[in-house]
């Protein structure tokens, strides 16, 4: 025990949080901004690993990690599109049409990657880029904070703006306005004139465009190849992570952290010797004891509000009843 | 409705099925250098030899397993994605009773898979109570299941059942006596086909014959009137959670003791997605699922034979899978066509 906890408490363990969290925390606000809209994106997953592989794919091919970033989110919005296009306008059901592009990418980069490389397995062979890393000049030098908060990769750094943005987008704009009415009630929103299938197309690029710099962040940040299924259930987690934020931003954002907080961890402690296979599902262990409280805590809350609204109205009805009977 | 428009689903399925097909066509011509053979060796090749016909058969076997219990998951609208990690930790978990048990035969192979059907229950049952008590998401909880589940099988079979003088990953060697009896001489087709042909008579009969089965379909096709009109909605979820979740333990156990002689899966097999196309493919009909899944059996043996004589990556089969999944429950697709033959039945 006094060994994890020695593996806990360094600059490095909470330094890796943020580095772990960085691919949860995007996804999650795309999964946040979807939702909004009523229009549940659980092709995250599937997003990230194109993303994955576009930006280590045009990454090789131009020499430049911009350009592998830039790929990477174009393909996010694309495949965010497409999903649109068949649940919007083909009526396919959002699940489906969800598993199976994520069926698709996850066999689909398999064939890029062996008709890219020749090997099906990882691209370690290609020499792809990878995004920069920041030191944030004052910051820095500040002895724990600076070991912790400073040196991450651009994109962790973007992570953290994108739930600030997401946050103003949602709460502040028009069109963040209209995506909580279209969530809330379509048919409300239809009827003084927003345009529902607008919103809800808007909602799923802009979760693709989030998930895919998660995505991107994998191949260029995280590790610099792609593998076959690198991105491992996270867009799952990012999932899971809105659940239990009940599509609040600041709640998402705090789920997210926690579960990369317990990535972090069975990172830190698979180091001890602990065997590796369970170490490997304590983030999933912890996403499941996340949903199972949340949920018991939610509907808990539910049953109670329906009680006092009972109570609520069988007192009227006594004080209804005393006062017919005095009259 | 005249006959014409009651076509319109075989119709949609078939042109699914064709674009599919030209889907495949054109992978191949990106991908191989001699994209006209190896398209042949996919379309046609399973049919050349009964050895293929037989592989066809043998890779149904699971998948009609799996695809039956999405198919009782869907009837009741449920999105559970855990066969595939109740495929893996059933087969993890009776590769015990087989490895470390004598008993005579039959008793064995049946106790077997009773094991499976109950490790698939209790795996299922914990996202079912999440769903029905306290209106958990069974989809995330689920998958998070298949993550743990993977993480437990590979942690028995590293440390408990590991032979450790095979050169590979595998447990110790299975007791003959588990060994199911191969009913087509010729091929590897084992008595598993026919608990499988089993399960689908005693699925189609609890949905559509049983109090049971039409209290899960209700809930189903509208909660809130299910409840209104005296239906247990909490029993209908919890029922075809258990169901599934039997099927599926069943399906990882045949498979591990009429396909293999060690365990030796190290990942998901996949079994448990391909259940989610042949339970929409059958449209959620048990017999229709026999079908399905032979022909899911066919596009994977044509991928492997075109992957093993040719130059084309299995991992095709996956764009295939996609594709036929989008347009199979697409409902807008053709929806063009379904208008005009209402309206020609009209006049």
């Amino acid at each position: 025990m006094e060994n994890v906890l020695r593996a806990i408490f360094t600059t490095d363990f909470f330094y890796s949080i943020f580095r772990v969290a960085t691919p949860i925390l995007f996804a999650s606000m795309g999964a946040v901004v979807a939702n909004t809209a009523g229009v549940p994106n659980v092709a995250l997953e599937g997003i990230m690993l194109l993303a994955a592989f576009l930006g280590m794919m045009f990454s090789a091919i131009s020499g430049s990690a911009f350009v592998g970033l830039l790929a990477a989110l174009v393909g996010g919005i694309l495949c965010a599109g497409v999903i649109a296009f068949f649940v919007l306008y083909y009526k396919t059901k959002m699940i489906l049409s969800c598993i199976a592009i994520n069926t698709l990418i996850s066999g689909g980069t398999v064939i890029l990657l062996y008709m890219f490389t020749g090997d099906k397995g990882t691209s370690a062979s290609v020499a792809s880029k990878v995004l920069p890393n920041i030191e944030i000049p004052l910051i820095k030098s500040i002895p724990i904070l600076g070991g912790v908060i400073s040196g991450h990769n651009v994109l962790t750094y973007l992570a953290v703006i994108s739930v600030v943005a997401v946050y103003f987008f949602i709460k502040r704009t028009p069109v963040g306005y209209h995506m909580r009415a279209v969530g809330l009630d379509a048919n409300a929103a239809e009827s003084v004139g927003v345009n529902v299938n607008r919103v809800k197309v808007l909602a799923l690029l802009i979760s693709g465009f989030l998930a895919a710099f998660g995505g991107a962040f994998m191949s260029m940040g995280y590790v610099n190849w792609f593998s076959r299924d690198m991105v491992a259930g996270r867009g799952w987690i990012a999932v899971a992570a809105e659940a239990m934020g009940q599509t609040t931003v600041i709640g998402t954002a705090i789920a997210s952290l926690l579960f990369g907080a317990a990535d972090a961890l069975s990172n830190a402690v698979s180091a001890l010797g602990w065997s590796s296979e369970l170490v490997r599902t304590i983030p999933y262990c912890a996403t499941l004891i996340g949903l199972i409280m949340f949920s018991i805590r939610t509907s808990g809350k539910a049953k109670g509000r329906l009680k006092t609204n009972i109570a609520r109205h069988e007192k009227a009805k006594a004080i209804k009843l005393n006062t017919l009977k005095k009259s | 409705m005249d006959n014409k428009s009651r076509l319109f689903p075989v119709v949609r399925t078939a042109a699914a099925l064709l674009i599919s097909f030209a889907t495949a066509f054109l992978i191949i011509v990106c991908v191989s250098k001699t994209p006209l053979e190896s398209f042949y060796i996919f379309a046609i090749g399973p049919f050349t030899k009964m050895r293929y016909i037989g592989n066809i058969v043998e890779y149904a076997i699971p998948v009609i397993f799996s695809g039956l219990g999405m198919a009782v998951l869907f009837q009741a609208k449920l999105v559970n994605l855990g066969g595939e990690g109740v495929f893996y930790i059933s087969a993890a978990i009776v590769s015990f009773a087989a490895i470390f048990f004598i008993m005579p035969a039959f008793i064995h192979q049946s106790a077997i898979i009773l094991l499976g059907a109950v490790i698939g229950m209790a795996v299922m049952s914990i996202p079912a109570f999440l769903r029905a008590k306290y209106n958990g998401s069974e989809l995330v909880s689920s998958l998070m299941l298949n993550s743990i589940l993977l993480g437990v099988g590979q942690y028995l079979l590293n440390t408990k059942l590991r032979d450790s003088n095979a050169g590979a990953q595998v447990s110790y060697k299975f007791v003959p006596s588990t060994a199911m009896p191969v009913i087509v001489p010729g091929t590897k087709i084992t008595s598993g086909l026919l608990v499988a042909l089993a399960s689908v008579l005693i699925v189609y009969i609890l949905l559509y014959k049983t109090k049971w089965g039409y209290m899960l379909r209700m809930s189903g096709i509208n909660d809130e009137f299910a409840k209104y009109s005296g239906i247990s909605t909490f029993a209908a979820v919890v029922l075809a959670h258990l169901v599934a979740g039997a099927l599926m333990g069943m399906g990882g156990a045949v498979e591990t003791i009429s396909m293999h002689k060690r365990f030796e899966w190290t990942a998901l097999p996949g079994y448990g997605f391909e259940g989610c196309m042949i339970a929409m493919l059958a449209n959620n009909n048990p017999i229709g699922v026999i079908g399905a899944s032979l022909f899911v059996g066919y596009l994977h043996i044509g991928a492997d034979l075109v992957a093993r004589l040719s130059d084309v990556p299995t991992e095709m089969i996956a764009v295939l899978q996609c594709v036929i999944l989008l347009l199979v429950s697409a409902e807008g697709f053709l929806q063009g066509l379904r208008q005009r033959w209402i309206e020609q039945g009209v006049k």
